[in-house]
């Protein structure tokens, strides 16, 4: 039953909307049932932010919605003098794993899917299910095979290791497919051709410029994936150097009761990566929406 | 397909762009998806046997379906395949319905400060399933949780990690992680619906109830189906909140879901077996796609 208490505000907004149209109350219900949810969404991460402020005592003996001794400045400094300064390569290496990962994983989907989309060839139907197939190939189900593949090369515990499988995002061809089945139009190309332009400059200076909102979608999405790929980072990696920060911390995590002190720095940790995260993300959301309705519409 | 320029006229330095094109990424892709594919195929035909006794050098020989018939064997395999099915059942049609209301909200005439919302419930989806869980974790935790003091505080008792909660205290992290994307992909698709169709219905006199049984959702159907597949995978595939998990609740074994079960075996130098459960949780988890995919696509024509 504990589920049914936690997500309260989760079946809050069915009756809600139910009742609404009997009542008439519209608004005020909905705003409700939907600031209900928001709480619910929100609490987390205010509880976080409230624990990140708190010395480790506290964090045991204060309640936990309320804020103690203000201790956020000596956390942080501790969070960043632990293991001489692991924390801080942590949030630098998943940057470089998700930032370059994603960016590279972009590039390559726009172009694959620039070809799918404007030129017919010969296997071009095959070589689209191939991709479609991969799609639905969880990143989970690799992780393992990948690491025995690299054991034989001895590349594991390498950053290339974690790094060169997460360029590959067959859900980034299939949206750029759509974009620019969508978004370049045939005659723009037909006229550069004439004018003696050749195809990869086509693609660089007309398809890319056309399809970079929609690029800016896929790049947030492997980003993500990448940002989030837990397993893969945990089988490659023993070297704590090159762990991502999620797998810095699950370790810090893992280990809290032997070493109860290390509960503050997973707090505040966590705290600090996601923070710069959720902002980039929030004020990217536009591109997630244009990309996601371009997707819906288009498939 | 529709869309496409014919190089019919073929001047033939064209006829090779397009694989020019696609050989940046069929190669990675070839590589670390398709080939890890086949590779695992491999590994779970094979044993590993060891020549001359305990100190004899090991080799790998063919072993046809023998893994598969150890897993298929094994109490945990039954166990933690019926777990993520119960956990889909319950888990997926909460969040997609969760989901689906929200974004009906947003796309309504009466909601205010959609905006805000919007951005709110996208929140979550920014935070790294292992920060999530980490986060949930130390909120279900008896010794530190608020939650639990709250509800103890009102009478109730709740062991929040204990055999019987902790999966649906999972449960709440899943549907807590993903229940805004899942919106925005609703909400994304119901920008689509004509805004005529919806104002001649309102016109009609349809309230907003309405328009959204009758219009909106049938429209939206493809979006629908789309989150109804990516929840099935992913529950299926269930991995990162169990194994956090692992460090505060005992309930949470090693063989809790087949992907932690599949961890532990690989963890444990049994790559082959694992590699078997692998596959056989890729087919289970296909066969179920491809039937939900069917049925929802049956009942729409």
């Amino acid at each position: 039953m504990s589920l049914l208490t936690l997500t309260e505000g989760a079946h809050h907004p069915t009756t809600a909307a139910r009742r609404r149209r009997s009542a008439g109350l519209g608004p005020a219900v909905a705003v409700t049932s939907m600031a209900a949810v928001a709480c619910y969404m929100l609490l987390p991460v205010y509880w976080l932010f409230v624990a990140s402020t708190k010395s480790q005592s506290d964090l045991v003996t204060t309640p936990g919605f309320l804020t103690a001794e203000w201790h956020f400045g000596d956390n942080l400094a501790s969070l960043f003098a632990q293991q001489d300064g692991v924390y801080a390569r942590w949030l630098l290496n998943s940057l470089l794993y998700a930032g370059a990962g994603a960016g590279l994983a972009t590039l390559l989907a726009a172009a694959a899917g620039y070809a799918l989309a404007k030129y017919a060839f010969r296997g071009r139907e095959a070589v689209f299910s191939v991709v479609l197939g991969g799609v639905l190939v969880p990143a989970t189900a690799l992780a393992l095979p990948l690491f025995l593949m690299f054991a034989e090369l001895d590349a594991t515990n390498t950053f290339w290791s974690v790094f060169l499988p997460s360029v590959v995002s067959p859900f980034g061809v299939y949206l750029s497919r759509i974009f620019a089945a969508a978004s370049v139009p045939d005659e723009v190309m037909e006229a550069a051709r004439v004018d003696g332009a050749s195809e990869f400059r086509i693609f660089r200076t007309l398809a890319l410029r056309f399809m970079a909102p929609a690029l800016v979608t896929v790049f947030l999405f492997q980003f993500v994936v990448i940002w989030n790929n837990f397993l893969l980072p945990l089988v490659m990696l023993q070297d704590e150097r090159l762990y991502p920060v999620t797998l810095g911390l699950f370790t810090w995590q893992s280990q809290t009761s032997r070493l109860p002190e290390l509960q503050t720095l997973t707090i505040v940790g966590a705290l600090v990566s996601v923070v710069p995260i959720v902002l980039a993300f929030l004020l990217l959301q536009r591109y997630w929406r244009a990309g996601l309705a371009a997707g819906a519409v288009k498939s | 397909m529709t869309s496409t320029t014919a190089p019919a006229r073929g001047r033939p330095r064209r006829t090779l762009a397009p694989y020019a094109f696609l050989a940046p990424f069929l190669i990675p892709f070839v590589l670390f998806t398709l080939l890890p594919v086949g590779y695992a195929l491999w590994q779970s035909l094979h044993k590993t046997a060891r020549t001359g006794g305990t100190f004899g050098r090991t080799r790998t020989v063919f072993a046809g379906l023998e893994q598969y018939g150890r897993v298929l064997g094994e109490d945990y395999f039954g166990e933690s395949l019926l777990r993520v099915l119960g956990f889909a059942l319950v888990q997926i049609p909460v969040m997609l319905l969760l989901a689906l209301v929200l974004a009906l909200l947003l796309d309504s005439a009466v909601a205010r400060a959609k905006k805000f919302f919007r951005l709110v419930y996208f929140v979550p989806y920014g935070i790294p399933g292992v920060v999530a869980a980490l986060m949930w974790a130390f909120l279900y935790d008896p010794r530190l949780s608020p939650v639990v003091d709250l509800l103890r505080s009102a009478g109730v008792h709740a062991d929040l990690t204990g055999p019987d909660a902790i999966l649906w205290s999972i449960a709440n992290v899943v549907t807590w992680t993903y229940t805004g994307y899942n919106m925005l992909i609703i909400y994304a698709a119901l920008q689509a619906v004509p805004a005529d169709i919806t104002e001649a219905a309102r016109m009609d006199g349809a309230g907003g109830w309405t328009i959204a049984l009758r219009i909106k959702i049938p429209v939206i159907r493809p979006a629908l189906v789309l989150t109804g597949v990516f929840s099935i995978i992913g529950s299926f595939q269930l991995f990162t909140e169990p194994q956090v998990f692992r460090s505060i609740s005992t309930s949470v074994t090693s063989t809790y879901t087949p992907n932690v079960a599949a961890y532990s075996l690989a963890s444990g130098d049994s790559y082959n077996e694992a590699a078997a459960l692998s596959v056989v949780l890729a087919v289970v988890t296909f066969v179920l796609s491809f039937a939900f995919l069917r049925f929802t696509t049956r009942r729409q024509g």
